[in-house]
């Protein structure tokens, strides 16, 4: 087999299936949110911002995204840090911190459905403390703000692991030596963090930014499971558009505005967190 | 046989020239070493032999047969890695091995073959061991082992020892020397270290950015190197060189004395001098000292002669100081002389 | 630094700070920890003591409610389902990725960086949301609510993870040991026979893991895309306003082991699976 050839035929089976199966069906998506039978049409965009729960579902999906990710992401750089530290034991640790990984969201919606429902966990801890006569239904449409508090949780328990590794794997790919030069100058253990760690962390910050920030818009399940539609969201809206109202365009519609915003976030996290050329490790 | 033949032998990658066209005949069952800094281009030549990279232009023959278009396993070489490239999921054994069962020979066959290999390279209580258990030093041997149970025409190395420390690095040396010149193979080996070819080969190619600036036998590439760089870059401390001017009759003016040289027309040439051919006298060229290192059979002097780094070898019981002012003469039939414009030596 | 020097002395401020560090480690594994065992209580009690309040913490060791889930029609069909799909996702994405994996860690070629684009790409883009146009275009080709259908999804969920993760691990592997190879009598497809294959296994069979993992899991374009075919998360999200909670939390439970086991299985590689798929 020649040499020059090689690596493009190896490399074939994977370009043609992501044209075929991601950049095709992409193209499909626009095309579908911006025609009708007569043409091109702004139709599909305006029957979906005018329905009442798109603007809810909109900010839903940001505040969550706003809730979630901050307290993602001080709290993986926290764990990311005690592992480095820990002598004993950091390899059983690891692998609970990272447990979550492998849970699906409706699996973790589920899960803190059995904490949260009106005869959960919660409520029965708060009886037996005596804080409470007699269960309340968190999960009620009245308490919209208890449903999103349960998500940003079960969110934050179950996606900070992959923030968790990625930064773990960036750690790892910096030489001690740093650290140590850094300390014999004379710098405190939070000035290391800040001026040396953090800064020499930024492509695996950026990576893992980047990517739960996707997923935070995605949020889907783990709404499902929790919310029912108490609490709508985009992506749940998306769903709904498709199959309960069977309006593939008015989903294809909405689909965009969650591209646009991951694409705006994704351009926004490589510019912000970019490390100039000949800085890298 | 196995003479191997290399002719306008030239590589680019991308925009960059790695090679400008070497021409290279290396005779049967000589021990041939490439010699030069890092990126002078001696790995990629020894790859395009191997038949790991393809060169840009020119042939290579091995054996009177042309083999720049084939693989590396039908051009009967084998090769010796830096990093030793031991398979670390098979054994010792399997390891010496491989070459001999991928050419299907029978398992007595094989078995006989990597017992005498490694009775050779003295391996043979770590034959099922895996290369996690082995020190570096058994690995190289490991490595070693594996090309020569391969009896190839040519054996390839590259900077084989230069993972090793010190020590090892001397052992292995002598060993590898040993058992290649009883194996009549044809040997190509590529190092950085001067001390190491000089001591294995029967001749180096020194090479530079690319090209060989000079093939020839070791004493001879000391004595009379061909090129301004080989003089700078072999011996340790390295040639001295200052800039003279032309008296016309073959006479030549450094730093205030007169030396014999070669009858041409040029009006500077660049006389070089080894530091061992350096030493204290009465007259000769003028002399401040500026570092004086004692190296225990000798004295490093480090001083400067009209405004040049000179570096002279003397004996160690001279009493020299920094700052002091000395006359150093050369031996005069060490002299050598090169040209300013083209680097080389001039006779 | 000269707290160091005292190590002995108790509540000196490095053994203060040891404990709250142990303290700390302990709680964050609670909180991973807890709900899980939470859940894992719900579904190990009856389905009476599921509804009843106040709430026991441990379990009642009672497994009704997991023999209800599997009797609870269309359940275990989901369940068969979603190994199918994971396990045509697993292939797919190793067949197709280990291949691309492998070009972009030993070759340099015009147009690797074009392809590097492609696959980062696919991070920025949030890829159920391709169950939407596939959906049409599986109706077209016959693909809808089969599992090679959904399978496909999901593998344009994994590919870009198994190329990324295949590629490190090749990285991984000195291209020295191929040319060893070569020099010793392989050809290029023997070297990779015996040498990086036997090597790499272990790595290629974490990251078929991982692709099996993304697709058990995977819930929106599972939902969109199966009708009668649906997966176990399928048809446990399509379930959720009328199943009894008895049901849902014996369902997030044969979602979870499997997960957990997998995590297990490859936790070894997580690590340096995302080392260089970061970049």
């Amino acid at each position: 087999m020649d040499n020059r050839t090689l690596p493009y035929l190896l490399l074939l089976p994977a370009t043609l299936f992501l044209c075929v199966f991601f950049l095709y069906p992409f193209a499909l998506v626009a095309w579908q949110a911006f025609t009708n039978e007569a043409g091109f049409t702004l139709e599909h965009f305006r029957t979906m911002a005018d329905h009442w729960k798109f603007p809810i579902a909109f900010w839903n999906t940001m505040l969550l995204a706003l809730a979630v990710v901050p307290v993602q992401v001080v709290l993986s750089i926290t764990m990311a840090m005690m592992v480095t530290r820990m002598q004993r034991g950091r390899d059983i640790m690891l692998y609970i911190w990272t447990i979550p990984l492998g849970i699906s969201d409706l699996a973790a919606g589920i899960i803190w459905l059995a904490i949260f429902e009106q005869t959960g966990f919660l409520n029965s801890m708060l009886y037996g403390l005596g804080v409470i006569e007699q269960p309340t239904n968190f999960l009620s449409y009245q308490n919209t703000w208890v449903i999103f508090i349960a998500i940003a949780l079960a969110e934050i328990w179950r996606a900070t692991a992959i923030m968790l590794v990625i930064l773990v794997a960036g750690l790892g790919l910096i030489p001690k030596e740093y650290d140590e030069a850094a300390e014999v100058f004379g710098a405190s253990r939070w000035q290391r963090l800040w001026k040396v760690t953090l800064p020499l962390l930024r492509p695996s910050l950026q990576t893992a930014l980047i990517l739960r920030v996707i997923l935070a818009f995605e949020v889907f399940a783990v709404v499902a499971a929790l919310g029912g539609t108490s609490l709508p969201v985009l992506m749940g809206e998306t769903y709904n558009y498709q199959f309960e109202l069977q309006d593939g365009h008015v989903a294809a519609a909405l689909a965009l505005v969650i591209l646009a915003i991951s694409i705006a976030f994704t351009l926004f996290f490589l510019r912000v967190l970019r490390v100039p050329k000949g800085a890298q490790i | 046989m196995a003479e191997i033949q290399i002719r306008n032998v030239a590589k680019t990658f991308g925009t960059y020239q790695a090679l400008h066209s070497i021409d290279l005949t290396i005779a049967d069952q000589e021990f041939m070493v490439l010699l030069g800094a890092s990126g002078c281009g001696k790995t990629t030549l020894l790859r395009i032999i191997a038949g790991l990279e393809t060169p840009s232009v020119g042939e290579v023959w091995i054996g009177g047969r042309r083999v720049d278009h084939l693989p590396p396993r039908e051009r009967g070489i084998a090769m010796v890695f830096q990093n030793y490239a031991v398979f670390p999921h098979l054994t010792v054994f399997e390891n010496v091995a491989f070459g001999l069962r991928m050419a299907k020979l029978d398992d007595r066959l094989v078995r006989e073959r990597v017992e005498r290999t490694a009775g050779l390279m003295h391996i043979e209580a770590l034959l099922q061991r895996y290369s996690g258990q082995l020190s570096g030093g058994q690995r190289q041997r490991v490595a070693v082992a594996r090309a020569l149970a391969m009896e190839p025409d040519v054996i390839l190395m590259d900077e084989p020892l230069s993972n090793l420390d010190a020590l090892l690095r001397l052992e292995m040396r002598a060993e590898l020397k040993g058992v290649l010149e009883a194996s009549n193979t044809t040997t190509i080996y590529v190092t950085h270290d001067q001390v190491e070819a000089m001591s294995l080969a029967d001749r180096i190619s020194v090479m530079h950015q690319g090209r060989i600036v000079q093939a020839a036998e070791p004493v001879e590439v000391y004595r009379n190197p061909a090129a301004h760089f080989v003089g700078s870059f072999i011996g340790n401390p390295p040639m001295n060189f200052i800039t003279a001017r032309n008296q016309g009759d073959g006479k030549w003016q450094v730093a205030g004395q007169q030396f014999t040289g070669p009858s041409v027309a040029s009006e500077t040439l660049e006389f070089a001098i080894r530091p061992e051919d350096l030493s204290l006298a009465e007259t000769g060229l003028q002399a401040n000292v500026r570092v004086v290192e004692p190296l225990g059979a000798h004295i490093l002097v480090t001083c400067d002669v009209e405004g040049s780094l000179f570096r002279a070898v003397i004996d160690s019981n001279s009493r020299v100081k920094a700052g002091d002012v000395l006359h150093i003469a050369p031996e005069p039939d060490r002299i050598r002389w090169f040209d300013p414009e083209t680097t080389l030596a001039v006779a | 630094m000269s707290v160091a020097e005292s190590p002995k002395l108790p509540g000196s401020p490095r053994r203060a700070g040891n404990i709250l560090f142990g303290a700390t480690a302990l709680l964050l594994c609670a909180w991973v920890l807890v709900p899980i065992y939470l859940l894992i209580v719900n579904t190990l009690s009856s389905p009476e003591a599921v509804t009843a309040f106040p709430k026991s913490f441990v379990p009642g060791w009672d497994f009704a409610n997991l023999e209800f889930f599997a009797g609870f029609a269309g359940i275990l069909k989901a369940l068969k389902n979603s190994v199918l799909v994971a396990g045509v996702t697993m292939l797919l994405a190793i067949l197709i990725g280990a291949p691309a994996g492998y070009a972009l860690s030993r070759f340099d070629f015009p147009g690797k960086s074009a392809f590097r684009i492609l696959i980062l790409m696919t991070r920025a883009f949030p890829l159920p949301l391709l169950a939407l146009p596939l959906a049409v275009m599986f109706i077209r080709t016959g693909l809808d609510d089969t599992i090679l259908g959904l399978a496909i999804v999901h593998t344009t969920l994994a590919l870009p993870f198994s190329v990324l993760i295949t590629f490190s691990l090749f990285s991984g592997i000195p291209i020295e040991l191929e040319e060893a190879a070569w020099t010793l009598g392989c050809t290029r497809e023997q070297a990779f026979r015996k040498v990086v294959l036997p090597l790499i296994l272990p790595g290629i069979a974490a990251s078929a893991v991982f692709a099996f993992v993304i697709s058990w899991n995977e819930v929106f374009a599972a939902s969109v895309l199966t009708i009668e075919n649906r997966t176990l998360t399928a048809f446990l999200l399509q379930s959720l306003d009328v199943s009894p909670m008895h049901l849902k939390f014996a369902g997030g439970f044969v979602l979870v082991v499997p997960a957990l086991i997998f995590i297990f299985a490859v936790r070894k590689y997580l690590f340096a699976m995302w080392g260089i798929a970061n970049r």
